[in-house]
């Protein structure tokens, strides 16, 4: 028997805001995270954009412990911890007793990497003949699982505890190797998110590949154009998103407020192979872990009312609603709508897809779907395929918002679709 | 640098590691930082760390397995000193 899994806890550090409700007011107003770092631009950027979280040091000081921020240097882990220790909090669990774990809940949480500028401030003294300096803290920082590692610690988690990594999948993904767990009886709740560090440490191989925007330095908040005529690359982002994954029965026995409930979803690859490539997915793949995902939540296409995207700004949008549309067969007015939460808060790499999942359940949650901002000139490719009133320009309120696709594509020709439901008993 | 001095510098640098408070008041030259403060062994190397920037000494690997009690570090600091 498998296990309804439902949500019943987010938290969220986003570059256009901190915490659930400011950053549910934030979509829903359409707000931009992105800003001009004039770090980036002494430091020869072509884009000297980016989205960072608002996230002062007093804000940290309230998560981690004085020892904990102490030698501190890795801004993906402090998201990561932020956004978990709010979700955990907001479905209202408790942090386990300090002798016993609690063995019926664990984390799945990723990043594309971790603690690059503890890394880079570790090179610099080993190759100074100081690793004796490096302290205790270096490996914990910069291990790929240091976010789950610290998050356990934290909140006292005993069952499964690890990081996942599949570039812009990662965040996607781990919310549904969290969900299959649950949804299989290992666990009862588990705690699921990605997080990714910011700086230039981290963007400085995108600027170089040039899949980043260079064109618009001097007006940040237009950059990041997801569907547009004008797109010409993404903006690269950071930060956390976090959910807590439960059984239906564990959230009701305690009285749990339910945000939504997870139908199922899919994960594939295309091998690099066809159309794919370590940096393009093999659309055939993409349509395939689609129609597995609505397979695997026992949905038809029809029922799908809208998709966050994956959507980044690139040349690849077009093909991305190509694929879309094929893999649902829908199309024009027919199409569900569509938006991209990009269009506010750039890529953000190994969180982009927990970010973006949080935004949809707060879409279900308030039956309203955001705007996808800088949109307003839409690139012809995609009004051949759909009709332009699916992207929506503005918020629109739809209390009868029932069912949404979310997926996200990553480097290496990765994907990962979910499939959410608002929750009815 | 008297006894006294010397154990309220290490009380200033082992403070944020420590997880006993009790022990910590307490802190004399007999108490041990494992078992008295409940220093988490791998904070022993950030504690050695600060001890060297604090006095301006380098530690070496044989003294550093040595310092697990406040006496420990007062001898070790004490003589690294006096070769300075």
């Amino acid at each position: 028997m498998k296990n309804r899994v439902v949500i019943t806890g987010l938290g969220v550090v986003a570059p256009n805001a901190a915490g659930i409700e400011s950053f549910n007011e934030a979509i829903q107003q359409g707000v931009s995270g992105i800003r001009f770092y004039q770090e980036l631009e002494d430091l020869h950027f072509s884009c000297c954009i980016g989205g960072i979280p608002p996230v002062t040091d007093e804000m940290a000081q309230k998560y981690l412990t004085p020892l904990q921020l102490k030698n501190f240097n890795s801004s993906g882990i402090l998201y990561g911890c932020m956004a978990g220790m709010d979700a955990w909090t907001d479905a209202r669990l408790p942090v386990a007793a300090s002798e016993t774990p609690d063995w019926d809940s664990g984390t799945v949480f990723g990043t594309g990497i971790s603690g690059v500028e503890k890394f880079r401030e570790s090179i610099y003294k080993i190759d100074d003949k100081k690793v004796r300096k490096l302290g205790s803290t270096a490996v914990l920082q910069t291990m790929a699982s240091g976010v789950s590692a610290y998050l356990s610690g934290i909140l006292g988690l005993g069952n499964l505890v690890t990081s996942n990594s599949s570039a812009c999948c990662t965040g996607t993904e781990s919310i549904l190797m969290g969900f299959e767990r649950v949804q299989s009886g290992k666990a009862k709740r588990m705690l699921v998110g990605g997080c990714s560090d910011h700086g230039p440490y981290i963007w400085g191989g995108f600027d170089a590949m040039k899949v980043i925007t260079y064109k618009h330095n001097g007006e940040p908040e237009k950059a990041s154009r997801p569907m547009s005529a004008s797109a010409s690359g993404f903006v690269p982002g950071s930060g956390a998103g976090a959910m807590v994954l439960e059984t239906l029965a564990s959230a009701v026995e305690r009285g749990a407020d339910i945000y939504a409930e997870i139908l199922g979803g899919a994960s594939n690859a295309g091998g690099q192979r066809g159309t794919g490539t370590m940096t393009a997915p093999n659309a055939e793949a993409v349509q395939r872990c689609i129609k597995a995902a609505m397979a695997d939540a026992g949905i038809q296409s029809a029922d799908i009312d809208l998709i966050n995207g994956h959507l980044t700004a690139t040349v690849k949008d077009g093909m991305e609603i190509q694929n879309w549309a094929l893999a649902l067969d829908r199309k024009g007015k027919d199409f569900p709508f569509i938006h991209s939460l990009k269009s506010m808060i750039g890529h953000c790499l190994g969180a982009a897809g927990a970010i973006e999942t949080v935004a949809a359940v707060l879409c279900l949650k308030h039956g309203s779907i955001f705007p996808s901002i800088n949109c307003e000139d839409i690139h012809p490719d995609i009004c051949e395929i759909i009709a332009a009133e699916k992207i929506p320009q503005q918020l629109i309120k739809w209390d009868n918002l029932e069912v949404i696709a979310k997926a996200s594509f990553g480097f290496g020709d990765v994907n990962s679709c979910i499939i959410l439901k608002k929750y009815t008993a | 640098m008297t006894n006294e001095a010397l154990i309220a510098s290490l009380k200033t640098i082992v403070k944020p590691y420590v997880r006993n408070e009790e022990g910590f008041k307490n802190m004399t030259e007999h108490t041990d930082f494992l078992t008295d403060l409940q220093i988490n062994s791998a904070n022993l190397v950030d504690v050695i760390l600060d001890i060297e920037n604090e006095f301006d000494i380098e530690i070496d690997n044989e003294s550093m397995e040595k310092m697990l009690s406040v006496k420990a570090a007062m001898e070790i600091i004490t003589t690294k000193l006096s070769e300075k």
